[in-house]
């Protein structure tokens, strides 16, 4: 059963928006055995806004981003960036993966990981300038990360770690921007310097989407959500989208009644 | 150091150099995407495959040897595939499974043909023969700009020479790729790179320097060479580009101190007779990564895995 929340009139200003939207995803199915992880979704993301991906533990919310990003194959579907297909748009694109989903005792630098991020200005063989120094060196100060630049990457903490990897995603400059789960396991710190970090994105007109999981934050931190349980279950800007109804039909019975009241204060 | 050096030690010396760096360099993404067990199964079923090539030319002759060596490397990607898939077996005890079943089944079929007319068998399989490579025609220093002497070279010399070329162009050219992809894979693909045909390729890349190297100096050593200096060189640093080095650095010792070992060590303690170049070079190999776990600036790192 697909429910969705979303008004009919916002509905169809979507449909309309789907060429030039920065992620448009058409009946994705994805599966990595005999059940779909995703299945059959459709998501458009709205430009220049935050949109937070929310569902519970294993409800697609990270497959769905990894299928959109072509990391793991779709068994159906059809992904479109800035209204082309992905492959023609890699450079439009950034991407902030899971913490845990790499080892940090690999031998590299704070430094070397942003760097990673312009890898595709770079090429093969093309020559590391200062401005590409410079770039990284930036990056790094607008995480608040400077003075961590010669550091082994396994030195850092968790929330530290988060942020070069925002950092690395920085330097991909690019118009939109995917994030795993950014404030997974972080100090307070960091969230806070993170969100300052998507926010001033925003300000600039990228659009800014993020696998999250914190359900208390999202009011505060986004402009559109997107509720997934394998199906689309509701799409939409936040007073539309974020009530209780969706959380409700997303979340079923891991939710009470009452923590749905507290988590989603009128507006 | 003289005409003796030359004709005896300088060829051995120097293919053991290269094959050994030759295995420790590919040995390094191996090692950090957790697959240093690779350089272990391609050397293993290298064995059945040269014993077929030679059932089927009826002599030992490089090129059908090297063919089914790589004809046996493909069978057993696909194979640990398979079983990993079908039996749903993790990774490790697939290719654990694979190779040792392979190797058997090659000391089987040497034992049933009748190759006692060439010099193929499990002991040469296991340590080469090193130290036969030698250089008659080479009489002294000055040899080395004789075109006539040069001509005499141990063919394994310039075809371990030309593989070394192969797997350092390989690294170098696919430098950035490599390092991206091997620390992470997913942020990788997003930058479109074809991390799957990278990782083939960095596969392909090892086992030609395995087969190369099994051919020279047998499977000892490139088991040895695929793990030992990219583990020791970890402890050394925490940056790629100087572990890379290092592990050239320690690659390059074990085969001149093994080698060195090997010919003069069991004299100087009063053993009488040299023993196996090659068991002495892994020896050493292994020897070095025991220091550095011991006393190696990096070997204790807060996200090392731990030895619980």
């Amino acid at each position: 059963m697909q429910l969705s929340l979303a008004s009919q009139n916002g509905q169809t200003a979507r449909e309309e928006g789907l060429d030039q939207s920065p992620l448009a995803i058409r009946g994705l199915t994805v599966s990595y055995g005999e059940k779909p992880a995703v299945f059959s979704v459709d998501m458009t993301v709205v430009p220049g806004q935050m949109t937070a991906i929310i569902g519970p533990n294993g409800a697609g919310k990270s497959t769905l981003l990894k299928a959109a990003l072509g990391i793991v194959p779709p068994v159906s579907g059809r992904v479109q960036v800035f209204g082309r297909p992905l492959d023609h748009q890699r450079a439009r694109i950034a991407y902030v993966p899971q913490r845990a989903s790499v080892d940090w005792d690999f031998p590299t630098r704070v430094i070397d990981v942003v760097m990673m991020g312009l890898y595709r200005e770079l090429g093969l063989l093309g020559r590391i300038r200062g401005t590409h120094h410079k770039i990284a060196r930036d990056c790094l100060e607008r995480v608040g990360m400077s003075e961590f630049a010669e550091r082994q990457i396994g030195q850092l903490s968790g929330g530290q770690q988060q942020r070069v990897f925002l950092a690395r995603a920085l330097a991909q400059g690019a118009d939109l921007y995917l994030l795993d789960e950014p404030f997974a396991g972080v100090d307070a710190a960091t969230e806070k310097a993170i969100i300052g970090v998507l926010k001033a994105l925003r300000a600039e007109g990228k659009t800014v989407v993020v696998v999250h999981h914190d359900l208390a934050t999202v009011q505060d931190y986004f402009d559109n959500v997107f509720l997934i349980n394998t199906r689309k279950v509701a799409e939409g800007a936040v007073a539309e989208a974020f009530t209780p109804e969706s959380l409700q039909a997303a979340y079923g019975g891991r939710l009470a009644t009452a923590q749905i009241e507290q988590i989603v204060r009128p507006a | 150091m003289g005409s003796e050096f030359v004709t005896l030690s300088l060829t051995p010396l120097l293919i053991g150099i290269f094959a050994a760096v030759a295995c420790a360099l590919p040995g390094n993404f191996l090692l950090l995407r957790k697959q240093a067990l690779i350089g272990d199964a391609i050397s293993h079923v290298a064995l059945p495959g040269i014993v077929v090539a030679f059932l089927l030319t009826g002599a030992i002759s490089t090129w059908p040897m090297m063919l089914g060596a790589a004809g046996a490397a493909v069978v057993a990607v696909v194979m640990i595939e398979g079983i990993r898939r079908l039996g749903r077996i993790e990774p490790g005890a697939a290719m654990g499974v694979v190779f040792t079943t392979l190797f058997a089944a090659g000391v089987l079929l040497l034992e049933q043909s009748d190759t006692s007319s060439v010099h193929l068998d499990v002991e040469h399989a296991l340590y080469g023969n090193l130290e036969s490579l030698i250089w008659l025609d080479g009489t002294g220093w000055g040899s080395l700009l004789d075109p006539e002497a040069l001509a005499y070279l141990p063919v394994e010399l310039p075809r371990m020479a030309a593989t070394l070329v192969v797997v350092a162009g390989f690294i170098a050219l696919f430098w950035r790729p490599l390092k991206i992809s091997t620390f992470d894979e997913g942020f990788a693909r997003t930058m479109g790179m074809r991390t799957d045909l990278l990782g083939l390729a960095l596969v392909i890349t090892a086992a030609i320097a395995a087969v190369a190297a099994f051919d020279a100096v047998g499977s000892i050593i490139v088991i040895a060479m695929f793990i030992c200096p990219p583990a020791a060189a970890r402890m050394m640093t925490n940056r790629l580009e100087v572990q890379i080095a290092w592990s050239v650095v320690f690659a390059t010792l074990s085969a001149i101190i093994g080698y060195v070992f090997a010919g003069y060590g069991p004299i100087w303690i009063g053993m009488g007779d040299a023993v196996s170049a090659a068991g002495m070079i892994a020896t050493v190999s292994g020897l070095i990564l025991a220091i550095t776990a011991l006393v190696g600036p990096c070997r204790a790192r807060a996200g090392a895995p731990s030895g619980v």
